[in-house]
């Protein structure tokens, strides 16, 4: 199936709102073992976005998701702004001035966001951040398509083995981040940015399958 | 989840949480009109004179809630431009790039950040949109804090009251005619011979989180605390001022380590809420054990000068000197926070 703007909007809009509505608990995680703004910034971060994409939202799918890295970048400091702004941005530009994107075309700027990440980060897997989420969700949309399955499947996957990432975070020592400081003591949380990573995955998984909406945001 | 905080009441002296720090700039702009102009969205707080003709702008930047870090230091002498970010959230590359145009002489810019994954980033992504503007920009990164193991398993040393000794000493250099490289380089020496701890007697409150960062009991002391409320690496009971600088300065002497002979500044920073009464009471324990050390303090700086919001605590800050660093520390400054000399 081939993914519109309107839907890229549609998934952008939908997060914004989980942040607005998870604004607290991810807060919440990142004062167990962070500063305590996560869900502050990100949320400053998304309705910035929404402000941004008004004007542009009928434009292509490239120019959405570079609007949305770009108003990321200027809005959220921290590192989830460069962070986040990299992986629209890089996401954006393998999408560039395209009106409808292919399935591998979109799994593939996903992980082209996913790789700007890591080289604006330079997170290792298992380092207890956002790419213990990203990268498993990548690996089995990947894998999905391969195998022939529809992108909801695929993004459906992507989201569980984030979801599934985010879960695997609580165990680990943060290698990375203000949680590094913690050291053993940061063992024990889960880590918020693969928190909202996971979210924005379900996100994305929710709107392009256009289900009805459902509980997508587990605060367990 | 392992949440632990209490809801409190905001009994803050702002408006909103969401136009604190655009007030707080309007606030330093209209009292100090003579040193500084500030411009909004982004927001940048820049010396009144900059850019000046051939002279190296000093450009820094970070969360707000640490003043007068790192505003109160833009003048003569010290900063050219400072960035200000959200409460404890660093500022955004549009804003550092910005005070970079603002500030560039022809003689380049050098961004001074402090060590925080976000600060980082920010100044990284900032440093590539000026260098594609044209401008030559070096960094240098703070990282002082010794309660942080400098390992490849953490983030690296935080960037704490180095910082503010850095701005001084630098901004004293570059006042006088440093180049660029000579600039980064006496940068790099600051750094590289000063080392801080600190600790905290309570949290404190980002407004836009509405409650206390972390608990701590009315017993406790967290010790290795960094500047953002963050917790540090030990929580133990409250012990005497003695003890505590104690605590502070012999593991900062013993890490660099700081040996008999040597000349020091030493730097005692309150974080926020606790008077100068007891951080006289700190630095006469630290003046104590370094003298037993043989370590000579030659100079001295005791206040509020890089803070956590409202936080009870301190951190002891120790700057190996030698006879550039002293000169550039007495050299004139006149900044909202630091004046002397002129």
């Amino acid at each position: 199936m081939a993914v519109t703007g309107a839907q890229i909007y549609a998934w952008l809009e939908r997060y914004a709102g989980i942040v607005a509505e998870q604004k607290q608990y991810l807060t919440g995680l990142d004062a167990a073992i962070g500063d305590g703004d996560h869900g502050i910034n990100m949320d400053r971060g998304f309705q910035t976005v929404l402000v941004k994409l008004a004007p542009v939202r009928d434009k292509d799918v490239g120019t959405l998701l570079k609007t949305t890295g770009m108003a990321l970048v200027g809005s959220v400091g921290g590192a989830g702004g460069p962070l986040y702004g990299t992986f629209f941005l890089r996401a954006g530009a393998a999408l560039d001035g395209k009106a409808e994107v292919s399935d591998r075309d979109l799994v593939g700027a996903l992980e082209a966001g996913l790789k700007g990440v890591v080289e604006r980060g330079k997170a290792n897997p298992n380092d207890k951040t956002m790419v213990d989420a990203l990268t498993p969700a990548i690996e089995q949309a990947k894998q999905a398509l391969d195998s022939g399955a529809p992108l909801e499947q695929a993004l459906t996957a992507a989201a569980d083995a984030a979801e599934k990432g985010m879960k695997a975070t609580i165990p680990l020592k943060a290698l990375k981040g203000r949680a590094s400081y913690l050291g053993d003591r940061s063992i024990g949380h889960q880590d918020p940015g693969a928190t909202s990573s996971y979210l924005m995955l379900r996100a994305l998984s929710d709107s392009l399958a256009a289900l009805p909406q459902r509980a997508s945001t587990t605060t367990t | 989840m392992a949440q632990t905080t209490v809801t409190t009441r905001l009994k803050k002296l702002i408006n909103t949480p969401e136009t604190e720090v655009k007030d707080a700039m309007a606030g330093m702009a209209a009292a100090h009109a003579d040193l500084i102009r500030v411009e909004y969205d982004p927001n940048v707080i820049i010396r009144k004179d900059a850019p000046r003709k051939g002279k190296v702008g000093l450009v820094s930047g970070g969360g707000s809630g640490h003043e007068p870090m790192h505003g109160g230091y833009v003048g003569l002498g010290m900063l050219d431009a400072a960035c200000p970010g959200a409460v404890f959230t660093s500022p955004t590359p549009d804003q550092m790039a910005r005070a970079t145009a603002a500030v560039d002489g022809g003689a380049g810019v050098l961004h001074i950040v402090k060590n925080y994954t976000g600060d980082i980033m920010n100044f990284e992504m900032a440093a590539e949109l000026a260098r594609g503007e044209g401008a030559k920009v070096n960094a240098v990164i703070t990282n002082d804090d010794v309660a942080v193991q400098d390992s490849l398993y953490t983030a690296g040393r935080r960037g704490v009251g180095v910082t503010v000794l850095l701005e001084k000493i630098v901004g004293g250099a570059a006042e006088a005619g440093a180049d660029l490289d000579a600039v980064t380089t006496l940068a790099k020496k600051v750094n590289a011979n000063g080392r801080s701890m600190g600790m905290a007697l309570t949290s404190c409150i980002v407004p836009a989180a509405g409650k206390v960062t972390f608990e701590i009991a009315d017993d406790e002391m967290e010790l290795g605390i960094g500047i953002h409320g963050e917790p540090g690496r030990e929580r133990t009971k409250l012990k005497s001022a003695d003890e505590i600088a104690e605590i502070l300065t012999s593991t900062i002497v013993k890490d660099l380590p700081y040996k008999r002979g040597d000349e020091v500044l030493a730097f005692v920073n309150g974080m926020g809420g606790t008077p100068l009464i007891e951080l006289y009471v700190i630095f006469n324990a630290v003046n104590r054990y370094l003298t037993g050390e043989g370590i000579k303090i030659t100079r001295s700086l005791v206040g509020n000068y890089i803070t956590s919001l409202e936080m009870a605590g301190c951190s002891v800050t120790l700057l190996k000197l030698d006879a550039e660093t002293t000169k550039f520390w007495d050299a004139p400054v006149h900044t909202p926070a630091l004046r002397w000399k002129v």
